[in-house]
């Protein structure tokens, strides 16, 4: 088989990708994509723990589809969140977004 | 569902619905009833009452369980997954649980009836009245129901946390209980003062929540080493025997101190949780501002939960405090309790405001609580827990009825009688520690909790003037009758026996808790009144019906609570007393392998409490008899008129005293301040020496440069000139944006951090 | 024979990946991601997890992916394809994430993970199951409360509101 650290420098890329876009993408979608990237990476890193170390126990498995249930939800509540900005502000750059500003 | 042993009372299988009752009331007010008052009112009185019913069944069961101490009831449930070992949800009940089961639901119970009459439910709203400050007389608070929601949640982290089975749960109950102390302290969050001086309710809040933070991280600290040395945090796992013996034989070695146990190190760690929680030196200063809450719920922070779950807290680890026999850990918390005992009994002397007395005595009692585990008196820490929740309680109602008293007879004085209005009419400055509880927006300042506006109350309050004598009896050690004096008695005698350094300050501490006693008392009940408020002060209001039957009750409890732990040797008494107490938290404490035999009888400890309870009442009483006299029909025209027969003899000491030897200030100038220099040196330095010199500097510079080069040679100089540009603005952009409002900054900060404290991680050497 | 389905698979992923967060156009990103969720069920395969696999493909191939392409869409008028793609700290979030993934790589390379490499269960979904609905039902029931209260939100949010 494949050594682990293999799938964990995988995992490691593709987060580091995925944090790239979601930091550094002006559109609002982009910076939701870039987030599932990272997402994704965390599930690789579950899966191949649990293939590597405790493979008689489900626990790494069961742990990835909680990821992608909550990875889900926060899609949804995420892209409602921004046709409803959209609709209001008739935009979708993140960097408008600063009502946070203090 | 695991159960160790099943052969226990059915009834103990409610043991985890206790929690529950307040915590449904706490739902239920909040997500539907807190529209009306009374019904919200109504139902945290319901899930307390039940509570405390069915915690008194369960309790008075256990009594006749054969070997309880040995077999603790136990129920629970894998809950969170740590790694190869699991963190359970589950309740424990043993002796110490069941004996805090007689007393915390009840307290509580009584305080919340207290509170419908102290809130005013059932009066109408004044139309004057704000939300988020306190009502006036005769009128219900805006914000009731947000009361009523938060004293149950309050209760449901105590209840929950003397039945906590691990660590975890303890913590978690403690974290309810803290953030419901800081919510309840700031209940009046609109109220502000004239002097800028005098601390708010919402600054209370957040002194007594992040003083009791720094307590609690270290206590987070604690328990991580313990989890990481034992795996596991559940009480039955860390208290074996050979679980203790490892944690006590392996050392660590620690900067400066050397080669240290574990078991000493977290405990002292642990304990320090507790120094927040029970408000011990140092970190005693939240307590006395945590009078800025209603009354009721200084009643319940000070005498059934918040503080006593610190105590609570190192009776219940007592096994991992005392796992080195007569180590560090032992001695450092008998010394923190001796001076803390001794030292907030010295500022009691000096307060004026009737609440600051108690809250001072709190911290001396609680103090002695900690002294006597410190020296291995286990179960009369234990009982002086108990006696001092319900004197204590009693004490801390009978002020807030007296603070009602005061507050209808200046409502009253000034309805009534014109001129009287004018004799109090006088401004609150000056000490800087006045407080009202109660402030009129449409009178003249004038402070119902200061004593030295009272003054023959006991004829115009009778009810409340004689439960408040027995519970202050109490608390001085009254001899042989009430409950203060056998719990006292036996932690001196302990004393004795172990530690007479302890001992001596126990006893002076002692002698000075019943000579402040005694002045509070004389200044508040007897002589004549020094104000239009106290010559009109009454307890007649339908109001006070609510609030004097709880007064009742806890002063039949302040009295024969004690009677349950008379020493079997106590001469003459001693024959009728099986020492039902001991017996009881005794058997646990065998089964803990902690040394808690009964001691031999030793009269110097009997004298010697004795004489200090009833010397510095006797002391207090002469002292104080003949102070502030006045012309009959004559008032005091202000506070500050009324000398202490102290001040003169102690000299210069006495404002040290009356200013809490200027804790407050030391913290305020060290930390506050110290906090806010630096940021605001933090903050010059970004825009002076980051924006304007570097930022600009570089910028000046580079434009400087440009036209130089320019003026030499375009060419060449061109491209350096663009790549000094392109880094000042980039170098601009960063740190202007820090404060941007755009969350991706924000997020870039945690990328930065991670990745360099991961690469630091990596070139440190190991 | 391992390796070079894991390289083949690894690359389809991350280069999709770098496609996805660099592509102008969003439309196309969104395609590109749709790459990168199949190039990650085959690394899953890979690892003797097919039912993840399956789930990954349905969940964000067919669910995610598609409500990302339709929020594209939504909102495409201001999509204006002259704008840059990136905000102004591109640069520096580049930095420093290609910092943390050399510091990562590094860690992870260096670290002797106590590998165990026993058979993957033949049963596996079946065991999956029964884990759902036996010491996991709670986070399992939660989960579920969670996707509802998810779905009721944000119909309410991206509703209009008239």
């Amino acid at each position: 088989m494949v050594p682990l650290w293999y799938y964990l420098v995988l995992a490691a890329a593709l987060f580091c990708i995925g944090a790239f876009g979601a930091l550094a993408r002006k559109n609002a979608v982009g910076v939701l994509m870039g987030v599932e990237l990272m997402l994704n990476a965390v599930n690789i890193n579950l899966v191949a723990f649990w293939r590597y170390t405790t493979a008689a126990q489900l626990t790494g498995q069961l742990f990835a589809v909680f990821v992608i249930t909550v990875a889900a939800a926060e899609a949804a509540v995420g892209l409602a969140l921004f046709i409803a900005i959209y609709r209001q502000r008739n935009t979708v750059n993140v960097e408008e977004f600063d009502t946070m500003k203090g | 569902m695991t159960e160790s042993v099943s052969s226990f009372p059915v009834i103990f299988n409610l043991t985890p619905i206790l929690p529950l009752l307040p915590f449904a009331a706490f739902v239920l007010i909040v997500l539907w009833a807190n529209r009306s008052k009374k019904l919200s009112a109504g139902l945290a009185i319901g899930g307390i009452g039940l509570a405390w019913i069915l915690g008194w069944a369960i309790a008075i069961t256990t009594f006749s369980v054969e070997h309880f101490g040995e077999h603790p009831f136990r129920v629970f449930r894998d809950w969170l997954p740590t790694g190869r070992t699991w963190q359970a949800f589950g309740f424990a009940l043993d002796p110490l649980a069941g004996a805090m089961l007689i007393m915390v639901p009840f307290v509580c119970f009584l305080i919340f009836v207290y509170a419908v009459g102290y809130m005013g439910v059932g009066k109408p709203e004044s139309a004057n009245d704000e939300r988020g400050k306190p009502a006036e007389p005769g009128h219900v608070d805006r914000l009731a129901s947000r009361f009523f929601a938060y004293i149950a949640l309050f209760a449901t982290g105590m209840i929950g946390l003397i039945l906590a089975d691990n660590l975890i749960m303890l913590l978690v109950f403690w974290e309810i209980m803290g953030l419901c102390s800081y919510l309840l302290i700031g209940f009046w969050f609109a109220r502000s003062y004239d002097d800028p001086k005098q601390i708010t309710p919402k600054e209370a809040g957040l002194k007594a929540f992040l003083t009791t933070r720094i307590g609690d991280t270290l206590m987070l600290a604690g328990m991580l080493l313990l989890y990481a040395r034992t795996n596991s945090l559940s009480f039955a796992d860390i208290f074996k025997p050979e679980m203790l013996e490892q944690l006590a034989t392996t050392t660590v070695n620690l900067p400066g101190v050397g080669a240290t146990p574990w078991a000493t190190l977290i405990a002292i760690l642990i304990f320090f949780g507790a120094i927040g929680k029970s408000a011990q030196f140092p970190l005693h200063v939240w307590l006395p501002d945590a009078m800025e809450g209603p009354t009721p719920v200084s009643a319940l922070i000070h005498a059934a939960t918040m503080v006593s779950a610190g105590v609570y807290l190192v009776i219940r680890t007592y096994p991992l405090m005392a796992a080195v026999e007569h180590g560090p850990a032992l001695q450092f918390i008998a010394f923190t309790g001796a001076f803390t005992a001794l030292f907030a009994a010295t500022i009691a002397l000096a307060q004026n405001d009737i609440k600051k007395v108690l809250a001072y005595s709190t911290i001396s009692q609680l103090g002695y609580m900690f002294a006597a585990l410190g020296i291995g008196a286990y179960v009369a820490a234990t009982f002086h827990l108990l006696t001092h929740a319900f004197f204590k309680a009693l004490l801390f109602l009978g002020s807030g009825s007296v603070i009602h008293g005061m507050e209808h007879g200046h409502h009253h004085g000034h309805q009534g009688h014109g001129e009287a209005g004018k004799l109090v009419d006088w401004e609150t400055g000056g000490h800087g520690h006045q407080s009202t509880d109660h402030p009129s927006t449409n009178l003249p300042s004038f402070d119902p909790q200061d004593m030295r506006n009272m003054g023959g109350l006991f004829r115009k309050m009778p009810r409340t003037a004689w439960t408040f004598i027995i519970g202050g009896l109490a608390l001085s050690g009254f001899p042989i009758v009430t409950a203060g004096f056998w719990s006292k008695d036996e932690i001196l005698a302990d004393a004795w026996a172990h530690n007479q350094l302890v001992f001596v300050v126990l006893a002076v501490a002692a002698l000075l808790t019943a000579f402040y006693t005694a002045r509070q008392i004389v200044m508040t009940f007897f002589g004549q009144p020094r104000t239009a408020a106290a010559e009109h002060a009454s307890e007649h209001d339908s109001i006070f019906q609510w609030m004097t039957i709880p007064l009742m009750a806890l002063a039949v409890f302040a009295v024969a609570g004690g009677w349950v732990g008379i020493p079997k040797e106590f001469p003459g008494l001693g024959a009728l007393s099986a020492n039902p107490f001991h017996h009881y938290i005794g058997s646990l404490a065998e089964a803990l392998h902690i040394e808690a035999a009964e001691l031999p009888f030793n009269a110097v400890p009997l004298l010697t409490s004795l004489g200090v309870a009833l010397g510095g009442l006797t002391l207090g009483w002469l002292v104080y008899r003949g102070a502030g006299k006045l012309r009959a029909g004559h008032h005091l025209a202000s506070p500050p008129e009324y000398v202490d027969p102290l001040a003169r003899p102690l000299g210069p000491l006495y404002p040290v005293l009356q200013n809490k030897y200027y804790f407050d200030e030391l913290y305020h100038k060290v930390f506050i301040k110290g906090t806010q220099r630096l940021s605001t040196w933090l903050f010059k330095f970004d825009s002076n020496i980051i924006d304007d010199t570097l930022v600009d500097g570089v910028g000046k510079a580079g434009r400087w440069l440009s036209e130089v080069g320019r003026w030499f040679d375009t060419h060449i100089v061109d491209g350096a000139v663009n790549g000094i540009g392109a880094v000042t603005g980039w170098f601009g952009s960063v740190m202007r944006e820090f404060q941007t409002g755009k969350a991706q900054n924000y997020l870039l900060v945690g990328l930065v951090t991670v990745s360099v404290l991961l690469g630091a991680f990596l070139l440190l050497p190991k | 024979m391992q390796h070079v389905m894991f390289f083949l698979f690894a690359i389809i992923t991350l280069g999709a990946a770098i496609m996805v967060v660099t592509t102008r156009n969003l439309l196309r990103s969104a395609l590109w991601l749709i790459l990168v969720f199949f190039g990650i069920a085959g690394i899953f395969v890979l690892l003797n997890a097919e039912f993840l696999a399956v789930v990954q493909i349905l969940v964000y191939v067919g669910a995610i992916a598609t409500l990302i392409i339709f929020a594209v869409m939504l909102t495409r008028q201001v999509m204006d394809p002259k704008q840059p793609r990136f905000n102004d700290q591109a640069r520096v979030v580049a930095g420093f994430a290609t910092l943390l993934f050399v510091v990562l790589a590094v860690i992870v390379t260096r670290v002797a993970w106590p590998v165990a490499i026993g058979a993957a269960p033949v049963d596996a979904i079946q065991q999956l199951g029964m884990d759902f609905v036996g010491p996991y039902a709670v986070p399992f029931e939660v989960a579920s409360v969670l996707l509802v209260v998810a779905m009721i939100g944000a119909i309410i949010i991206a509703r209009e509101h008239e």
